[in-house]
């Protein structure tokens, strides 16, 4: 027969390029160009290296934060005890300062007790199978009590001048030490989750647990891990802020928790565990310093500022299930 | 969105000198008025743009923020009132290093974080105005008594002590025979009020240099129908004290103005940035109608002495703080 009639069978529900037009990512990609451009249309202050370099400085911190809070979340757990652990590491390395400890020994003294603040959420959360959510609001008080009895009123200044480095320095030219340490560790915390068969079993736990548990997967283990590295990464972030803020006070860092967690979820990290991608917690981040940094050049008043997020979170959240939902009914 | 953001751009005319007022939160009326008195020092000087901002919650993140967005921005000064007087000292310093100039007011930051200080009056002035405030009503003079916070307050301690000082050479015939301590506990200064009303039956005014205080001594006087019989007086809220001054139960208190404070910040800030004046030790600089500061050793200065509400004014304030 000379009709050759083709009937095209699609070998996947979606082809690649579709998908990729339409994932998160090319969404949250979209919003940070539209952003960006926007910022640069308001405002002549923005197309400057050296006010887009002062702008990262608003996110960073949090956005460490954000990489390794993604891995807990889509293993189903939550840690908001967060910013409570920066508070209580300054607050230790402030201390230790006192007695005349070195740049590198605050250093480890910050990011250790951080790790251990993140071992004694991880071993409340899988040695005693206590929920995370209720653990980490009690440990959140708790961290940052100590931090409050340590230095009631009181104030830890006088770091040393090297000490700036981490939360001031620049590697080159406008390129701040902060960036360059969160490139690294997203380019990490990518390999981490996307390439090896342990951020594969994150995604089994977030998923279904059980199935994870008889499937062989060290549920128990791994979710400690991922506390001690939530934990590691406040820490870490403790050293940063602590350096650029130069002086530890217990109020530091006060509410970064929802911030942190604002950002993993507008990356597309399902708050119900099991799906998510860190190249979504990046651009998400991106998106939130964005939007601050551009609204604060416009001298618009935090209070919009916050609506403005607000608002970002559920389009940004609410639009893909509207289309979803759109698309159903289309092809019914 | 592009559009949204685009009509928020406000159209800046290069001459402007740009002055930020920077305070610990928006949303309370305290630095609204002191925005208030910086639109109106604008509006004097001329060719000035006020930016009145802060952000949402009382955090020294936040103001660090809204630093680093001003420095972006290239204002002419910042005029900060900080959360905290060492988080910002790194921010606000590179704002100096780009050429921002920059003072704190009513809140300090530390001395290597900005040019000068903006007091709202100083302990000297304050003693004096309390006794002033009790003398201007007893023209024949009389018995006072004070009714102060704890006695380790230093703050109240240091403003008795210079008030006492003041005493023999400014107010001659006013006699203060006690001073008592209510721990600004409401029940506590409550019952030292009613122990000075007894013990000293021809006390003609009680200073309560603390909010709480003055409160628990006016309410005292007022139960007890002495109105018009003792003077209640000291440093009060306008908003919580009204209703004091409009029973009679107290002629006059003071506190510091805020909208003075935020005038006075942008006279200075002004100068500063437009290199009239200079933030040394002993230099002096013109505040307008409020007069004109000198710098002490640490580059701070008071503005002036507390200012005095009573019934003329008690109004009007009481709806700003």
């Amino acid at each position: 027969m000379s009709d050759t009639q083709i009937r095209r069978i699609p070998d996947r529900l979606d082809n690649p390029l579709r998908s990729a037009i339409f994932s998160w990512q090319s969404l949250l990609l979209l919003v940070a160009t539209a952003i960006f451009v926007a910022n640069s249309l308001a405002t002549p202050y923005f197309l400057n290296p050296w006010s887009i370099s002062d702008a990262t400085f608003n996110f960073t911190e949090k956005a460490l934060i954000a990489l390794a809070m993604a891995l807990v979340i889509i293993s189903g757990e939550i840690d908001l005890s967060v910013a409570a652990i920066i508070a209580f590491c300054s607050t230790m390395m402030g201390f230790a300062l006192q007695f005349g400890v070195g740049t590198f020994g605050l250093v480890v003294i910050g990011i250790t007790t951080g790790l251990l603040c993140g071992a004694f959420n991880g071993a409340l959360v899988s040695g005693l199978r206590l929920p995370s959510i209720v653990v980490t609001i009690g440990t959140m008080s708790f961290f940052r009590g100590l931090s409050f009895i340590v230095l009631g009123d009181q104030a830890f200044k006088g770091y040393p001048s090297s000490f700036a480095y981490f939360g001031q320095g620049y590697v080159w030219w406008v390129v701040s030490f902060e960036v360059v340490l969160f490139l690294i560790m997203a380019v990490i915390f990518y390999f981490v989750l996307h390439r090896t068969s342990f951020g594969r079993q994150i995604f089994v736990i977030g998923n279904n647990p059980v199935t994870a548990e008889f499937s062989g997967v060290r549920v128990r283990r791994i979710k400690f891990l991922l506390f001690c590295l939530t934990g590691v990464m406040s820490g870490l972030a403790a050293v940063l802020l602590t350096s650029r803020l130069g002086s530890t006070r217990p109020s530091i860092a006060t509410g970064w928790e929802l911030e942190v967690i604002t950002m993993v979820v507008l990356g597309g990290v399902s708050i119900l565990g099991g799906a998510g991608s860190i190249i979504g917690v990046v651009l998400a981040a991106l998106i939130m310093g964005l939007v601050t940094f551009g609204l604060g050049l416009l001298n618009v008043p935090g209070i919009v500022m916050s609506i403005v997020i607000g608002t970002l979170l559920i389009a940004v959240i609410a639009l893909p299930i509207l289309a979803g939902r759109l698309r159903a009914r289309m092809e019914r | 969105m592009v559009s949204a953001i685009a009509l928020m751009a406000v159209p800046v005319s290069a001459a402007d000198t740009r002055i930020a007022l920077v305070v610990k939160s928006l949303g309370n009326g305290f630095f609204d008025a002191a925005a208030k008195g910086a639109e109106q020092a604008a509006a004097e000087l001329g060719g000035i743009e006020i930016i009145y901002t802060g952000p949402t919650s009382a955090t020294a993140e936040g103001q660090i923020e809204i630093i680093n967005a001003l420095i972006a921005q290239q204002v002419d000064a910042i005029a900060i009132s900080a959360n905290d007087p060492d988080a910002l000292v790194p921010a606000l310093k590179k704002a100096m290093d780009r050429g921002i100039a920059v003072i704190s007011w009513d809140s300090g930051v530390a001395a290597e974080g900005r040019q000068m200080h903006l007091n709202p009056s100083d302990t000297a002035l304050i003693g004096e105005t309390i006794f002033k405030l009790a003398a201007d009503y007893l023209p024949d003079g009389g018995q006072v008594a004070i009714l102060s916070a704890s006695s380790t307050a230093a703050n109240q301690n240091s403003w008795i002590d210079a008030g006492k000082e003041a005493l023999p050479t400014m107010f001659p015939n006013i006699e203060l025979v006690a001073t008592v301590y209510g721990d600004d506990d409401s029940v506590k200064s409550t019952d030292e009020a009613k122990g000075l009303i007894a013990s000293y039956p021809d006390l003609k005014a009680i200073i309560a240099p603390t909010t709480v205080g003055v409160v628990a001594a006016a309410q005292v006087v007022t139960d007890m129908g002495l109105i018009g019989k003792i003077n209640v007086t000291g440093l009060a809220l306008p908003s919580e004290f009204k209703q004091f001054i409009d029973s009679g139960a107290s002629q006059a208190v003071a506190l510091w103005n805020p909208i003075d404070l935020g005038y006075s910040a942008v006279y200075i800030a002004n100068a500063l940035a437009t290199g009239t004046a200079t933030a040394e030790p002993g230099s002096t600089i013109s505040i307008g109608h409020v007069g004109e500061i000198t710098l002490d050793d640490a580059t701070s200065a008071a503005m002036a002495a507390p200012f005095t509400f009573d019934a003329s004014n008690i109004e009007e304030f009481s709806k700003i703080y």
